[in-house]
């Protein structure tokens, strides 16, 4: 049976309340007759054996590579770097594909008699993985192995003595990368590519890099020209990070990229009832659909989070495909899009989304406002190919309870950056020019990146650039349901109802405005023509 | 003139120089602690804006005429032969008329400062003069209400030897009342009372270290002796039928003086209560906060609803310039042979009534309504009357459930987290202040005497015309509707500082200008205390994280428990002694191997200190350093456990356990820094790197802290315990109220996690 594709709903009298992602929670909306919404298309069967699939995968690579085999010698250094704990969303069911990944790599290291192998988690500037998010990604067998003997290890974008300046692109980009990696006589990176911009060049020369080579892309020039990130042919974003890459690999680094895609059968019963279309629920649906709703409004925010930090998502490989970087990178892509993609005919007045209560920055952590602006204005919004959903001048509708709340170990530079940055001002390109290098070179943030579990001190700010480009392009900004200090120290309105929303929005654009509502997650990309 | 700095004695002085063109003055000034008396006269009577006038008259002159008109000597109506010196004495007695109008005129003195300033005040003056042998004109300022506490017609005579005054002897009253003071200074020293004292100290101060409780001991003994004789005071004088003790030594001082006068002319001019001026240097000036205005003020807040007196119970009030005049002019008029007495009041020819006196008062609030600090307008309530003594009752009520649920807030281990103990704190001594309003304006209400002005009155008809023009003092003049909402009033919000217009305050809070003088380029260091300053956890819970991370799920619950057990009686320890405390809690590190503690502290810094952390304190110490100053942990932590806080500091004091073998003895290598040791080693670290104490910043939460935030200029309360509050709130000290995170994860037990057991590398898995 094949997967069903994702479809663009005419709202009438007859559509049921639409279920709205609220943080830790649901809404049920009833919206205007006239309004779309947009499904995601259902998961595309996954491959039944995996292993298999990996092994064919590393012994036919793809491009001017041979196999993974043939690259490895007795006495070589390898280096296998992976994706960290932003990847997948939410993490998936044991065991975790980059363990699997990992485990036949090294099999195939160790037939070649390879012993110096290191494995590191590549999270540029995002906080250390713990143990137990270690253990979960590349598995108990893996990290009993390495971790003991310091081969397994988080990478430190701030460590003076681990990083190598590579030189400039012909555009001036510093490229810096980890120090063993360039020393390395193969990079193995196993890559989870949930979205379209995951991936390719990306890979090494973001994820194993650091504040000085960055700042090149992760800025609000860039993500006001990158439209939208998520659209390679459109992104500067993606264009910069390739011409850091092809500097790394004409430099002579050697790079086995491994790269996969998964299914967005995002959620596992007993909470399989956010995947489907709200017409076709059974009464079982419903009936736990009410009941979720129930105790999740009753019991305490910080209970309610736990029940959600502990989803583990049955995500289904759909691809994999190793060897050269670009070559690989273009069929992951075609695979992503056919997961992802669906076409809607034109744009909206106004975009509504319900935001979940997870993004890439805030796994088994708090998603605090900062984060909340970011996954709607950021990551929601530039889910598009061709043109945002929502035309220039429009208005986005966020649901989400935003609360003033931050992870005082992951997040501490967002508490300040909230506390001091926002209300001095939220205008990007005013707040990177003032703020960013004190923040991004604050000795306290620098310790705690490298010896706590924290963001890097510059993260608030990307997180505030990735917003840039939507709030360049639409007029105005309404959380619904949100802590009113909160969202009003970014910037944004706030409304208590999806009514007194769209009742506000039509100050901004006029009466009678066209509505979409994405119905996200599970992953779907407007495809706008 | 004696009591020239005082209002009626500045008001004086103005007139006398501006309306009697000749006249010379001599000022009797006492030298204050820190001004010498010709300081004190430029201070507070030559500035005062009574002057306005003069200046504006005289120009660039003022300063000269003042020089030459104008003599000051140094000198104390308490001491014998008023503590002149040999030209002080000449210059004194030279004088042709001696106005004496230095008084104690709280109501709410020691019985002993009242007599020997009230009383005997007067008596030192006639000495003085009679040992020169000279015969000025003594006027002595005194007050209607010597009448005390009758009812009717109260004339303008000597009470002494008639039925209204009780048959004291003033010297057996003056004998007595030092003898109170020596019988109540012994009996403060005995043993109950002097460790009551101590306990005090304790409760207030908490943990400070010896120096500092033994001070505070001293001035809660000496503080002790004072109510008590303030209470002495009191029952006197309600004993022998006035309201207080003011009234009595003041009435006595008038029986003294008629008695001692001798060859001296005396005259005595009683005024009633004195408010703000009806027309001169002009209309409404006031000086200080005096006695209805504060409860004006109460009321226009809303803070007070209810008023110490009758609806026709008459206030009689009499502005300053009527009461000026009429000194001058019975120095004018010149002594008769006997003692006379003028009284200057509105009572018996132009009564106000209370009634009256407050519905103007309230009509005009409603017009002109108080402010808050938001811009809200306040509502007064309808006045309700009581006797006083009902209304004193009843606060007295709320004031003692105030206090008592303070001492149950002392105890607790509570903060100033949401400022409820700053806003109880600052509740209370409203209240307090009320209180005392209401208790000593209540007296007067009370009174209901009417006060006779014939002989004044006289005076005043044989004045020529253009002498009653330049210096009006018939009360009958007096429109009091005009008075009240034209000259009183408006003065009165202007003096209290009360807000008039509903515009919020611009520029900088007061909040804000201690933080910006705080984090000024020019202050040196910066010094922070750790537990509940910058993290909301102790020394106890940093070890059971520590001590437990390396024990099995059920040990670790059950240590865990343990140690949370003993929680109580070590927090009693730490009450007593805090040095005593850690010494004693320190030994259960004993045989702790260093390096396992230290990886273990890097740890604890992610899963203990940051969570429990206050973000904006942390904040704060990288905006010092930001500011080019120093900043230093001063810690009773141990120093393995603080470690990873190092990069926020360029120095860290903390606690040290000696080693051995790479594991700890759980004996301390120094004295853990707490107390008044924390403040000597700040002092000493600062002292040895050429930073200076007095532009330090200190930031603490605990009264225990107190020698270290009194040894910088900069203290900060941080998240104040309720004694610290008050202190800090006292002394006008910066309060920051820092939270923690919103949402930071809730451990149930303070327990480290398990690190995963170490295995041995199993090689390249297949």
């Amino acid at each position: 049976m094949t997967a069903r594709r994702g479809l663009v709903l005419d709202v009438d009298r007859t559509t049921p309340p639409i279920v709205f992602h609220h943080g830790e929670g649901f809404r049920f909306e009833k919206l205007p007759t006239g309004s779309r919404v947009v499904y995601p298309n259902e998961p595309i069967e996954p491959i039944e054996d995996v292993d298999s699939a990996i092994r064919h995968a590393l012994a036919n690579p793809l491009g001017d590579s041979p196999p993974l085999e043939a690259l490895l010698t007795p006495g070589m250094k390898l280096t296998i770097a992976f994706d960290d704990i932003s990847l997948p969303l939410p993490q998936m069911q044991a065991p975790d594909i980059r363990g699997r990944i990992i485990e036949q790599v090294l099999d195939v290291a160790a037939a070649c008699g390879v012993d110096d192998v290191h494995l590191i988690a590549a999270l540029a500037l995002h906080r250390r993985m713990t143990e137990a998010e270690l253990r979960h990604a590349v598995g108990d067998r893996v990290y009993d192995a390495f971790a003991p003997t310091g081969q397994l290890y988080n990478f430190d974008a701030e460590d003076p003595e681990g990083l190598t300046h590579m030189g400039e692109t012909d555009h001036g980009e510093e490229v810096v990368i980890s120090k063993r990696a360039v020393e390395s006589d193969l990079i193995v990176y196993v890559n989870i590519n949930l979205v379209s911009m995951d991936g390719g060049h990306k890979s090494v020369a973001t994820g194993l890099s650091g504040y000085a080579a960055l700042r090149h892309h992760h800025n609000v020039q860039t993500m006001r020209r990158s439209k939208s990130f998520m659209d390679q042919e459109k992104s500067e974003l993606h264009t910069k990070n390739w011409r850091q890459g092809r500097l790394i690999r004409d430099a002579g680094v050697k790079i086995f990229q491994i790269e996969t895609t998964l299914n967005n059968d995002t959620f596992p019963s007993p909470w399989d009832f956010l995947q489907k279309r709200e017409w076709e629920m059974t009464g079982k649906d419903r009936v736990m659909l009410l009941g979720t709703k129930k105790v999740l409004d009753k019991i305490p925010r910080r209970s309610a989070r736990s029940i959600f930090q502990g989803i583990r998502s049955p995500f289904g490989l759909t691809s994999i495909q190793a060897g050269e970087v670009e070559a690989v990178h273009e069929v992951t892509t075609a695979n992503v899009y056919k997961q992802h993609l669906v076409r809607v005919e034109g744009q909206t007045d106004i975009l509504s989304m319900g935001l979940p209560y997870l993004g890439p920055y805030n796994v088994n952590s708090i998603m605090n406002p900062i984060l909340v602006a970011c996954l709607g204005l950021g990551y929601f919004f530039n889910l598009y190919k061709g043109k945002p959903l929502v035309r220039e001048g429009g208005v986005v509708i966020m649901s989400h309870p935003t609360p003033w709340e931050f992870h005082p170990v992951h997040h501490p530079s967002y508490i300040d950056f909230f506390e001091e940055v926002l209300a001095d001002s939220t205008d990007p390109e005013k707040i990177e020019q003032k703020y960013e290098k004190r923040y991004a070179e604050d000795e306290w943030y620098r310790h705690l990146y490298r010896t706590s579990y924290a963001y890097h001190g510059v993260h608030p700010f990307y997180m505030w650039y990735w917003c840039s480009h939507a709030l360049e392009h639409v007029g105005q900004v309404i959380v619904v349901g949100g802590d009113q200090r909160a969202v009003k120290r970014m910037g944004f309105r706030s409304a208590t109802t999806m009514r007194d929303a769209l009742e506000m929005a039509t100050d901004v654009v006029g009466r009678d405005p066209t509505l979409t509502h994405i119905h996200n997650p599970p992953v779907l990309m407007a495809d706008v023509v | 003139m004696t009591g020239s700095t005082g209002f009626l004695g500045t008001a004086l002085v103005e007139r006398l120089l501006r309306s009697v063109p000749n006249c010379e003055l001599v000022l009797l000034v006492r030298p204050g602690r820190r001004n010498s008396a010709e300081r004190r006269v430029q201070r507070e009577i030559f500035r005062n804006d009574a002057f306005d006038k003069l200046r504006s008259e005289w120009g660039d002159d003022f300063d000269e005429i003042c020089q030459q008109r104008v003599s000051v000597i140094a000198g104390d109506v308490t001491n014998e032969d008023l503590g002149l010196d040999h030209a002080g004495q000449q210059l004194f007695t030279s004088c042709e008329v001696v106005i004496h109008s230095a008084a104690a005129v709280s109501f709410d003195s020691p019985l002993d400062s009242s007599i020997e300033i009230n009383l005997l005040g007067p008596n030192r003056i006639l000495n003085l003069l009679q040992k020169a042998s000279v015969t000025p004109h003594m006027i002595s300022v005194s007050t209607c209400y010597v009448a005390g506490n009758r009812r009717g017609a109260a004339n303008e005579e000597f009470l002494a030897g008639t039925p209204f005054q009780v048959d004291v002897d003033w010297r057996t009253e003056v004998e007595a009342a030092r003898r109170t003071r020596a019988d109540l200074d012994a009996r403060s020293r005995i043993p109950e009372r002097l460790t009551a004292f101590r306990q005090g100290a304790r409760e207030e101060l908490g943990a400070a270290g010896v120096p500092m409780l033994a001070a505070k001991t001293e001035q809660l003994r000496k503080a002790w002796v004072n109510d008590e004789m303030v209470e002495a005071g009191r029952s006197r004088a309600i004993s022998l039928g006035w309201p207080d003790v003011y009234t009595y030594s003041k009435a006595l001082g008038e029986t003294a003086l008629v008695e001692l006068h001798g060859d001296i002319p005396v005259s005595v001019v009683r005024p009633s209560i004195i408010e703000s001026a009806w027309t001169e240097p002009s209309p409404g000036w006031i000086r200080g906060f005096r006695m209805a205005e504060p409860l004006i003020v109460s009321f226009a807040k809303g803070e007070l609803s209810t008023f110490p007196g009758y609806p026709e119970g008459i206030i009689d009030v009499i502005p300053v310039d009527m009461v000026a005049a009429a000194i001058i002019a019975v120095a004018a008029k010149g002594p008769e042979d006997t003692p006379e007495v003028f009284q200057v009041a509105s009572g018996s020819t132009n009564p106000l009534q209370y009634k009256k006196f407050l519905d103007t008062t309230m009509e005009w609030f409603r017009e002109h309504p108080v402010y808050d600090a938001n811009g809200h307008p306040t509502a007064g309530t309808e006045w309700k009357y009581a006797g006083s003594s009902g209304l004193e009752e009843q606060l007295q009520r709320v004031v003692k459930a105030f206090d008592i649920a303070a001492k149950v807030i002392n105890r607790l281990p509570i903060r100033g987290e949401n400022s409820f103990t700053s806003k109880f704190a600052e509740r209370r001594r409203n209240l307090e202040q009320i209180k005392g309003y209401v208790e000593i304006y209540g007296a007067y209400g009370k009174c209901e005497a009417l006060y006779g002005i014939e002989r004044t009155l006289a005076l005043w008809n044989s004045l020529p015309i253009e002498d009653q023009r330049d210096f009006g003092f018939d009360p009958s003049a007096i429109d009091w509707h005009h008075y009240i909402t034209e000259v009183h009033l408006p003065t009165v919000v202007v003096q209290a500082r009360v807000k008039t217009t509903p515009e919020k305050r611009t520029g900088p809070t007061r909040s804000e200008r201690l933080r910006n003088a705080v984090l000024d380029a020019d202050r040196h260091f910066a010094a922070f205390d750790l537990e509940n300053t910058l993290i909301a956890s102790n020394v106890v819970e940093s070890y059971a994280w520590l001590a437990t991370r390396h024990l099995g799920t059920r040990k670790r619950i059950e240590f865990t428990l343990r140690t949370l057990s003993e929680i109580p009686g070590l927090w009693r320890r730490d009450k007593r002694d805090r040095t005593d405390f850690l010494r004693y809690f320190y030994q259960r590190y004993k045989g702790a191997p260093v390096d396992q503690l230290e990886a273990d502290a890097a740890e604890m810094l992610s899963e203990l200190i940051l969570i429990k952390s206050f973000p904006a304190g942390l904040r704060r110490v990288r905006d010092h350093r930001a500011a080019g100053h120093q900043t230093v942990l001063i810690t009773g932590a141990l120093d393995v456990a603080v470690e990873p806080l190092r990069p926020l500091f360029d120095h860290i004091i903390a606690a040290t356990i000696d080693r051995k073998a790479g594991k700890l003895t759980g004996e301390m290598l120094n004295v853990p820094p707490t107390g008044e040791v924390r403040a000597q080693l700040m002092v000493d670290w600062a002292n040895q790197n050429d930073l200076d104490p007095a532009q330090g910043v200190a930031y603490a939460d605990s009264a225990s802290d107190l020698p270290m935030l009194e040894a910088v200029g900069y203290p900060v309360a941080v998240n104040p315990e309720t004694r610290l509050v008050t202190i800090a709130d006292k002394r006008g000290w910066l309060t920051e109220n820092w939270p923690k995170t919103a949402g930071a994860p809730k451990p149930v037990l303070p327990m480290g996690s398990r690190p995963s057991p170490k295995r041995t590398p199993q090689g390249v898995p297949g």
